[in-house]
C-alpha cells in the first residue's frame, strides 16, 4: 500500500479506493500478513483487456519495428556525412 | 526494469484515450524525421499489411495530412487530418479521422485529436502518442478496428497453411 501511494504520488485513501474496486471486480488478489496487506495482480482477470488492445497494439509494435529500420539508415547517413566534414 | 525497451507499450490512461510509447535508439530529431518526411513514413506506416499508396504531409499549423494503404487483400485504407501544433523535433498535435467510417458515424464524432511526443535522453528517444477520441465509444472503435487488422493477419495465415497442405 505505501509503495503504491509512492509510486503513484496520490493519497492512501484514494489508493484504498482503488484497490477496493479492483478486489470487488477480481483484478487483484489480497492477503493479510501481519499488519500488512499484500495485493497481487490477477492475470486471469486481465487477460480480456489484454486480448481486447493485443491487435491494437500488433498494428503499432509492427510499424515501429519499420521505424527502426528507416531510424537505423538515418544514422548511418548522418555518421557518413559527419566523417566526411 | 528492462533495459531494452523496444517493445511497444499500450495502455488506457481514460475511456477516451490510448497512449502508446516505444523506445528507439536514435536521438530524436532523426525519429522526428522519420515520422514526418513521407518518403519515409511510406516505409513504416503500413505495418507489413500492405502497401502505402498516398503519404501528404503539409506540415505547418492548420497543413493538412493523409495517408492511404493498400492492404495486401486489396482493401484500401485512408486517414487525413490537420496540423494543430508543430514544435520541430519534440511534439506535434494534429486531428484524425478514418475515411471509411460506418453509415451513420459523423466524422466529427469519431475524429480524434492525436499528440506525439520524443523526449531524448542518453542518444535513445521515447515516442508517446496520445490518442484522443471524443467519446469512448469512438475509442472503443478504433482499438476494434485493430482487432479485425489482426483477424485479417490470422485469415492469411490460414489461408497459406491451407495451400501448403495442398
Amino acid at each position: 500500500m505505501n509503495d503504491l501511494v509512492r509510486v503513484l504520488g496520490i493519497t492512501q485513501p484514494q489508493v484504498s479506493k482503488h484497490l477496493r474496486v479492483l478486489r470487488e471486480v477480481g483484478a487483484v488478489d489480497m492477503r493479510e500478513q501481519g499488519r500488512q496487506r499484500l495485493y497481487r495482480l490477477n492475470g486471469q482477470a486481465l487477460k480480456p483487456i489484454h486480448d481486447w488492445v493485443k491487435n491494437y497494439e500488433r498494428s503499432w509494435s509492427e510499424r515501429f519495428d519499420r521505424l527502426d529500420g528507416v531510424l537505423k539508415e538515418l544514422k548511418q547517413e548522418e555518421e557518413g556525412d559527419g566523417g566526411d566534414k | 526494469m528492462a533495459v531494452t525497451s523496444s517493445e511497444a507499450i499500450l495502455t488506457l490512461p481514460t475511456d477516451e484515450q490510448i497512449l502508446v510509447t516505444r523506445e528507439f535508439d536514435a536521438p530524436k530529431h532523426l525519429v522526428y524525421k522519420a515520422w514526418t518526411t513521407p518518403e519515409l513514413v511510406e516505409r513504416w506506416w503500413h505495418a507489413k499489411r500492405g502497401q502505402v499508396t498516398v503519404v501528404e504531409i503539409d506540415l505547418r499549423v492548420g497543413g493538412k495530412w493523409r495517408y492511404v494503404m493498400v492492404a495486401d487483400d486489396g482493401y484500401e485504407v485512408g486517414f487525413h487530418g490537420e496540423y494543430r501544433e508543430i514544435v520541430p523535433d519534440e511534439r506535434i498535435v494534429s486531428t484524425e479521422i478514418f475515411e471509411g467510417l460506418p453509415e451513420g458515424v459523423s466524422e466529427q464524432d469519431a475524429a480524434t485529436v492525436n499528440t506525439v511526443s520524443f523526449t531524448e535522453a542518453n542518444g535513445r528517444t521515447t515516442l508517446t502518442l496520445l490518442i484522443e477520441a471524443r467519446n469512448k465509444t469512438s475509442r472503443d472503435a478504433i482499438i476494434e478496428s485493430g482487432m479485425e487488422a489482426g483477424l485479417q493477419d490470422a485469415l492469411d495465415l490460414l489461408e497459406q497453411t491451407a495451400n501448403s497442405l495442398r
